[in-house]
């Protein structure tokens, strides 16, 4: 009986230990459409609505415009080869860097410096990256052209927005384009389902192909569509800006006083249900990356 | 009726039937609050127990359910620790039952009401109820103090091989300074708790560590939480010495250090408020006597192991293998100890690391992979601290044979496998990119669920166990009343067996 047992669980541990390992996906995603364009963007109105998770009354004074998507790896590669041209970003030791002209140091506690000079906006050598240089021009990885950007650091995000004249939205405007007026928790309404959002064990497409903590999905992929048997809700924000929860980080533009960290919203592919709620912050310094923290843009009102 | 009279002396008025009814409601509180996250949530069982049982989950109150849910949990272990307190050390019979009474009374109402308003509707009146049942909880400390306090003639050492001071039992003085100092602690939280609504907003102090500049009412939780917990271990420490008869050379250095320890840790932790750069040097010079007295309760207890064991078999030459042997031989006993040593690679030690290296290795993470790394360092202290309580809970009811050693060693394993994987998991940045980190974290995850589910099977095997018994007649149940077991008649027993021993 004791032998039997030892047997068993010696060969339970090398099925176990025989089995594929799941790390970055071992083939390309298929392309898949969603019928949402990341080019597009949505108004937010000024005005007053409920902040946090205690719902504190807030005044946004004016009407924003914010990306209906995160910023797209096809879009990133665009800006990259636009801003390798003007010279705003150059490449040194496989790193894609740019200027910042710093932060003020307020020498609090466990506060870094964020001296003036050129910082990290993309690492080229992490697996991460869902983009491929040439030499000379970068270019989306096959099948990854409308998933989210991702190992970008909040100096790569910072640089795409103004590359364009816009800019990243602050906590304050990142939640009203998420929640919209009233109190709610998650961009669409009260609860989650999994077929809401990208995260952690929310059994969607990718999490077949690399398990629990999945890959990213495209932009806009929760629209209420069905792909390959696989039906999602439509979950736009009150605004219809689509993955406001989950998917990826989100990096906001705000620089607090006595400390480096830069905060990041809306939970990722990596979180559990609960981290996608509008309020939830996460921060990092500002030259993180990784493969759950991407962007989005906000701009003033066009017309 | 008579039935019903004698279940009932034995599970309310008994020490080891009151520390069942604990930990059988703790492990009823585990079992069905555990659906509600981890892998039995991402597998569903969390909406059919949502849906079966009714509960009312609104996602901005999580938090707040959170610390209602830590805290009627904390009740009960801390009126455990108290049941253990007042049979092992001497005290007078009507201060025994009273404290029992009284305690017992807190936890189940805090527990009740606590969960019940937290989880199933708000009815404020129940929230109410919560807090009268913790100021059960807090009265009884009180008369716990009050009936621990060390200068009593009575309770004076006679035996030179304990430590004392003027006679004075030190180790008795150690239960009675962890006791105020849990009760100032807990006012230190209870305080900070009494603005809430009013200037406080419920938070976990997990989601504020990056927060350049906190408030005193977050620093005041910030430190209730902490000390809690650490007073919690100093009084396990200091039951698990009365176990072992702690005494001799180890034991007149480690109470001082013990006292010392408290005392220092306590008052640094109060102090986080107005002084919160300096307060953290004390808090860590607070430490290292606590941790000083517990290493060598340690070596006094698996040296006390050795000799009793190689002297049962009548071995006077021991090999290496003879004295691991006998070391190893009752995983009750080895593992309560063991548990101790354990600790220092899951959680002092990874918390030391952590401290010293913040900048380099922690601060360089997102805010959310730090989170993890200190809800695991403090859910794996909570988690060993109950498994050394189950070892001694154990063996008070009397484990024997190989089913002591199943559970004994079950519990070990399985436990350090899952804390272990655990503190990997939480550290995995070290090792790891966020990129290529998918295996590690399957594996991790696979390995500390197994571990704790294997922990829970053992738990409940032994609560099943212990249900059925309840059910015959003259079951384990009735032998242990019958055998004196009702605790006023036990602790004066078992008092006045110390005091002929000392």
């Amino acid at each position: 009986m004791k032998r039997a047992f030892v047997l068993l669980t010696l060969v339970a541990l090398l099925v176990a230990g025989c089995a594929p390992v799941r790390g970055m996906p071992p083939a390309p995603p298929p392309s898949m459409g969603t019928g949402i364009d990341p080019q597009t963007w949505a108004l937010v109105p000024g005005g007053e609505f409920l902040l946090g998770q205690h719902n504190h009354e807030t005044t946004i004074d004016c009407d924003y415009e914010v990306m209906v998507t995160e910023a797209t790896n096809a879009q990133y590669a665009r800006y990259l080869n636009d801003a390798l041209a003007t010279g705003t970003v150059r490449i040194v030791d496989d790193q894609v860097v740019g200027y910042y002209p710093g932060d003020e140091f307020h020498g609090c506690d466990h506060e870094e410096k964020i001296e003036a000079g050129e910082w990290l906006h993309i690492p080229l050598d992490d697996p991460g990256l869902r983009l491929d240089f040439d030499g000379s021009s970068f270019t989306p990885k096959p099948g990854y052209e409308n998933h989210p950007m991702v190992m970008v650091t909040w100096f790569g995000a910072k640089a795409y927005c103004e590359f364009y004249g816009w800019r990243l939205p602050t906590e304050i405007e990142w939640q009203k384009a998420a929640r919209g007026p009233d109190g709610r928790p998650f961009p669409w309404g009260d609860e989650i389902e999994p077929n809401n959002a990208n995260f952690y064990s929310s059994h969607d497409l990718s999490e077949k192909i690399v398990g629990a903590l999945g890959d990213t999905t495209p932009v806009g992929f929760y629209n209420g569509r069905s792909y390959e048997g696989y039906q999602t809700l439509d979950s736009a924000s009150p605004y219809g800006v689509y993955d406001m929860a989950g998917n990826v980080w989100e990096w906001a533009a705000d620089v607090y006083e006595g400390a480096h960290y830069r905060y990041m919203r809306g939970g990722s592919k990596a979180n559990y249900a609960y981290n996608l709620r509008v309020w939830t912050r996460n921060n990092a310094g500002p030259d993180y990356f990784g493969p759950s923290a991407g962007f989005r843009c906000v701009r003033a009102v066009t017309e | 009726m008579q039935a019903i009279s004698k279940r009932f002396n034995y599970l309310f008025r008994s020490t080891k039937g009151l520390a069942l009814v604990a930990i059988a409601l703790i492990s009823l509180v585990a079992a069905i609050w555990g659906t509600l996250s981890g892998p039995l949530a991402e597998w569903g069982i969390k909406d059919i127990m949502v849906r079966v049982l009714g509960m009312d989950l609104v996602e901005a109150e999580r938090e707040g359910r959170i610390i209602m849910l830590y805290h009627t949990i904390a009740m009960a272990v801390v009126a455990i620790e108290v049941y253990f307190i007042t049979d092992l050390v001497p005290m007078k019979d009507h201060e025994r039952a009273t404290i029992n009474a009284t305690i017992t009374a807190g936890y189940l109402i805090a527990m009740f009401f606590g969960l019940w308003y937290a989880y199933f509707g708000h009815e404020r009146v129940f929230h109410g109820i919560f807090l009268f049942g913790q100021s059960l909880v807090f009265f009884a400390g009180v008369l716990l103090a009050a009936a621990l306090w060390p200068w009593k003639k009575e309770y004076r050492v006679k035996d030179p091989d304990y430590a004392h001071a003027g006679g004075v039992d030190l180790e008795r003085l150690a239960f009675f300074m962890v006791a105020v100092a849990t009760l100032g602690s807990s006012l230190f939280g209870a305080v900070t708790g009494s603005y809430w609504g009013s200037g406080h907003e419920t938070f976990l102090a997990e989601d504020v560590i990056r927060e350049p500049h906190k408030t005193a009412l977050q620093l005041a939780i910030l430190g209730h939480l902490h000390i809690m917990l650490t007073l919690i271990g100093m009084d396990i420490t200091l039951i698990i010495g009365r176990w072992f008869d702690f005494k001799g050379l180890l034991h007149k250095i480690a109470m001082p250090l013990m006292i010392v320890g408290c005392i220092v840790i306590t008052l640094a932790v109060w102090a986080l408020v107005p002084y919160e750069p300096y307060a953290h040097i004390f808090i860590y010079v607070g430490a290292v006597p606590s941790m000083l007295a517990a290493l060598m309760l340690v070596i006094f207890g698996w040296d006390k192991l050795i000799r009793e064991g190689l002297a049962e078999h009548g071995i006077t030459k021991a090999s290496f293998w003879q004295k691991l042997k006998a070391l190893v031989y009752d995983p009750l006993r080895f593992g309560s100890l063991w548990q101790m040593v354990f600790m220092n690679f899951t959680v002092s030690g990874v918390g030391i690391f952590m401290a010293v290296t913040l900048e380099e290795t922690m601060r360089v993470m997102p805010a959310r992979e730090e989170r993890i790394t200190l809800t695991g360092h403090w859910h794996i202290l909570s988690a060993i601290i109950a498994t050394i309580i189950l070892f001694y809970f154990a063996d008070r009811v009397g484990l024997k044979g190989r089913v002591r050693r199943w559970f004994g060693w079950l519990v070990i394993v399985s436990s350090d496998l899952a804390f272990g994987a655990a503190t990997v998991f939480s550290l995995k940045r070290l090792f790891v990119s966020e990129s290529a980190q998918q295996p590690l974290v399957n594996w991790t995850v696979l390995l500390t669920d197994v571990g704790l589910a294997t922990v829970l099977v053992a738990l409940a095997s032994f609560m099943l166990w212990r249900l059925f018994d309840l059910f015959r007649k003259e079951g384990r149940w009735a032998q242990e009343l019958a055998a004196g077991e009702l605790a006023s008649s036990e602790g004066t027993t078992s008092a006045l067996e110390r005091e002929v021993a000392r």
